[in-house]
Parts: structure tokens; sequence; C-alpha cells
């Protein structure tokens, strides 16, 4: 089972196929979901208190603005955790979206200077695309070696 | 209307720690801010039809929200937007969007660039003068003083006081801030004797500036109300521009305000006060290095040319540094003098006129408007001949005065 970084993070559909392909997505859930189960009511619902945005220095410089450091207090940690990654290029809204072009660029830099096996791909806009996303998908998940 | 219902058009804050924030300063004035509900389907189309060409989906979200509430979908009561300070395509959508919802609708819009470190306190001010309008829009409609009245400022600086009667100023107090509530009874005592008037006669009391709760809690005021609206106000009452549009500019003694005021009621403002090399406290640091009072450094810097001497430093250290050079490299006072007024008018033109869409007359208020080299600063960056209304170091007395009279028959 490999840990794969998916983008866009928020991507549920993402997430999913990654799971049933028995690798460990790293996506926004896990992040949101660890905080929000973090006891305490200090920055509700996210939990991101102005702390964040300074661990946030480690992957940008304190000249970038403070919405860009606090998401890659988030993201970071699962870039630098990650075996692999699938990228998913101008996706739609409603498949996955990540609020800052900056932060996604950011993102995505980190992921291809980390020389791990990387899937990226554009979005698809018809059904035979759809086919075509899905089962790159899968054959890339598949190289990755046998899921549990 | 009891609580005021807040739009929230933003990018970044909940990552940046400080959304939090932003609800703290709502609420602590009774409102409540909200995210406009849209469908997907309208986020699509609000932003394409916008036409700016934005790449963050947040941003592209605030644009659609945007549209919703002034094509009237969404209701609210007043709108703050907000964006990461240093991000020039968050910049970009704020300003389009502060002007969008100013000329298309009724709603008093603020603009925010945050920090992590944004706390409420600093958020306060603007957030109360987003509600006032929302919610005194009667008020704040008022043109005519009536009765007697007095207004207290308790500014940073300075505190002032002013008593009028029917429509007209009877009694000025004007003193530097020390103690807060001594310099404010102080005023008083000397706006009340100049006014000949006995302190128990007066019908109502306004109070503003940083001190205003204390002070207005203090004296029982009737009023207590911040500055933006109430400077604008003052402004445009003193200036006889009450109706119609106009501009009001007040270089404080820690903040500065820019207001555009349609038909006396503030539309939008910018507040600035991160940076103190654009603030009034530069000229009395100025003033004090080239030992003049301040009330001697406007018509000296009348006599200097600001181009001999270099000067435009946001931070008051290295702007003092650079007039400490400029001095001992053999530079004349007036000409320093000219520096600092251009230096200050320079930095609140880039900073905050910018954010705001200057419609003439433009009126300068406040105690620096007595300083004519600053005004003829900002004359020459603005092309335009600036107001200056007699009893402008005493804005934000007066309008707390004037408004105050509104609560004379309790209402």
């Amino acid at each position: 089972m490999a840990k794969v970084f998916i983008y866009p993070s928020t991507s549920l559909i993402l997430s999913d196929l990654v799971a049933r392909f028995g690798h460990r997505p790293l996506s926004a859930a896990l992040q949101i979901r660890e905080r929000i189960q973090t006891p305490g009511l200090e920055s509700p619902p996210l939990q991101i208190t102005p702390e964040e945005p300074k661990k946030g220095l480690k992957y940008a410089a304190v000249e970038v603005p403070s919405g860009v450091r606090g998401r890659m207090s988030l993201y970071g940690p699962m870039i630098e955790d990650a075996e692999a990654a699938v990228i998913v290029n101008d996706a739609d809204f409603a498949f996955g979206c990540m609020g800052c072009a900056r932060t996604n660029e950011l993102i995505k830099f980190l992921i291809r200077k980390r020389k791990i096996p990387v899937l990226e791909l554009n979005y698809p806009k018809n059904e035979d695309e759809g086919q075509e996303f899905v089962a790159a998908i899968h054959e890339f998940l598949k190289s990755l070696g046998s899921g549990e | 209307m009891t609580r005021v219902r807040i739009a929230q058009l933003s990018c970044g804050p909940e990552y940046s720690g400080v959304q939090k924030e932003i609800e703290e300063a709502a609420a602590s004035v009774d409102a409540e801010i909200f995210f406009p509900d849209i469908k997907l389907a309208d986020i699509r189309k609000g932003f394409d039809e916008f036409g700016l060409d934005v790449r963050s989906p947040d941003l592209k979200l605030a644009i659609a929200r945007a549209r919703a509430l002034v094509e009237g979908r969404v209701e609210a009561d007043a709108v703050f937007i907000a964006t990461c300070f240093r991000c020039a395509e968050a910049a970009i959508v704020r300003n389009e969007l502060r002007r969008y919802i100013h000329e298309n609708s009724l709603l008093p819009v603020v603009s925010y660039s945050f920090t992590e470190r944004t706390t409420a306190g600093t958020l306060l001010t603007r957030m109360e003068a987003l509600t006032t309008i929302a919610r005194r829009r009667a008020l704040l409609a008022r043109e005519v003083q009536e009765g007697l009245t007095m207004g207290v400022d308790s500014g940073s600086s300075t505190t002032k006081a002013v008593v009028m009667q029917d429509n007209r100023i009877i009694g000025t107090g004007w003193l530097p801030t020390t103690g807060v509530l001594q310099s404010a009874h102080d005023v008083i005592e000397l706006a009340v004797k100049e006014a000949g008037v006995k302190r128990e006669d007066i019908e109502a009391v306004g109070t503003t500036g940083y001190g205003r709760f204390l002070v207005g809690e203090n004296i029982g005021a009737q009023l207590i109300q911040e500055e933006l609206t109430v400077n604008s106000k003052g402004a445009v009452y003193l200036a006889d521009t009450q109706r119609g549009a106009s501009t009001v500019i007040d270089i404080g003694g820690m903040d500065n305000k820019a207001i555009t005021v349609q038909d006396g009621i503030p539309g939008t403002f910018t507040m600035g006060g991160i940076c103190a090399g654009a603030s009034g406290r530069f000229l009395e640091m100025t003033a004090k290095r080239l030992g003049v009072d301040i009330t001697e450094l406007g018509p000296l810097a009348m006599k200097g040319i600001s181009k001999q001497v270099p000067m435009n430093s946001y931070c008051i250290v290295f702007g003092t540094q650079s007039l400490v050079n400029a001095l001992a490299a053999g530079s004349l006072p007036e000409d320093v003098a000219a520096a600092a007024c251009h230096s200050v008018a320079e930095q609140v033109f880039e900073q905050q006129l910018q954010e705001v869409d200057i419609k003439e007359p433009v009126i300068m208020v406040g105690g620096t408007s007595l300083i004519q080299g600053l005004v003829r600063a900002m004359s020459d960056l603005l092309q335009t001949e600036i107001v200056v209304p007699h009893h402008s170091q005493y804005i934000g007395a007066v309008g707390s005065a004037l408004l105050a009279s509104g609560f004379i028959k309790g209402d």
C-alpha cells in the first residue's frame, strides 16, 4: 500500500479511487478530520490558528501571503509523506477545488520536486475521456504495487 | 434593525487563523458574519459575467457572491471584503469588488487585507462603522444641529470638545491626550466655559475617537460612535457639502482615514494604521527634530521645496533617519519640513487613496489639516483644490455634537 497524495486534495472521487485500489489517499479530508477532532475550540471549524501560517514558513517565505502559508502547513507535511501522487489539472469545481491559485502552484511544484511517481492528467471533458481518465488512474495505482 | 448581517467575501482568512477574529469583531458590535450561499452553477455564471479572469477559485467564489448580493439574490446589510496582505491577485479582486458593490448597490462596504497577526481589535472600528451605516442611516442623514449639545473626540494624540447650540459652535476645548478621562474632563471644562453654559444644561452628548467607550460611559453620553462615520458627517457639515458626493481625508496621530461620502453617508472607506511614517505622528517628530512647534511646521513647509530632500519611508524610524541625514548634509529646515509633508501625503495617496474612488470636493480634516504644507502636498498629488473647513481640528467633536442632537428627544 502506497501513500498517494491527490490533487485537488479536496476531491472525494479521487480519494475514493485511490482507496478502492488499495492505497492510502493523502487528502484534505485527512488533515481536516484530524483538526476538527482535536479537542479545543480555538478557531473553529478548521482549528487553524495564527500558528499555522508560521508553521507554513517551512514551505514559503514570510513575504508569501498568510493564506498560502496556512494552507501549506496542512498540505506540506502530506507532500513530504507521499510516496506517489495523482494530479488532475483544470478540474471542475464539483470534482474538487482548492481555493488559492498560488498555493496550488506551489503544491504541484513541491510534488514534482520530490521525484516520486506522479500521474498528471487533465480533467476529462466527455464520457470517452472519462473512461480513459479512470483507466489511467487505475493503471498508475496498479503500478505502485499491490494494495492490501 | 437589531442584528446587522454582514456578508463576507474573502480568500484566505480561515487558513490564516483570523476568521475567528473577524467574527469576534462583528459580534462585539452586535453583528453577524455570514457567507452568501450560492449554487455551483451561479459561481461559474457570476464569475464569467463579471469578466475578471482570476485563477484562484476562492476569488471566483467571492466574485460570484458579490454578484448575488448586488442582484439581490442574497440579502445583507453590509459587506466585508477580506483577502491576504501581499497577494496581488486578491488585491485586484478586492478593489474591483468594492468598487462594483459601491457603484451598483447601497450596501456599505469595507475591504481589508489581513495577515496572521490581524486581531479583532484592529477590525473593530471598521466593523462598527459598517454597522453604524446599516443601523443608523436615519441618524446619519441629520443635517442640522438642534438644541444644546456637546461632542467629545478622545483621539490618540489630542482630545477635543465642542459645545453647539442651534447649529452654531459656541465653545471649544483642545488638549493633548494624557490621561484619557482627565483630558476629556479638562477639554469639556474649557468648551463649557467658552460657551458660557452650564454642564447640566447640555441636552445630549456624543463621544468618538479611541477613548469613546471609556469617556462615553464616564460622562453618560447618549451617543458613542466610531470616528469614521462621525468624522465624515462632521466634515461635510462644516464644509457645507452635505448633499452629493465628496471625499474626506483625515490623517490622524495613529491612523489615517479616507472616506467617500454620498449625501452625508459614508460609502466606502479605508483606515490605515500599520506604518507610522504615514501618520501625523511623523510630522510631530519632524517638528520636534526641527525645533519648531507643530503649529509652525505648516508655514515652514510652505517655504520649502520637497524635492530637495529624499524622504518617502513607510516607517517612522527610517523616515526620521532620512530627516537626520538630510539635516546633517546641510539641507534647509524648510525643505526638510516640505519633504516630510510630501512623504506623509504620498504614502496616504499610495496606500489608501487608491482604495477609494476620489470624488470632489476633497475635504481634509483633523489636526493635521492645519499643517498647510501637508494640504498643499496632498493637493499637488490629487491635482485638485482641497477644502479645509473651519474648526477642522474639531471634526470628530463637531460630528458627535451634531449627531447627538438626534438624541435630545430620545430619537
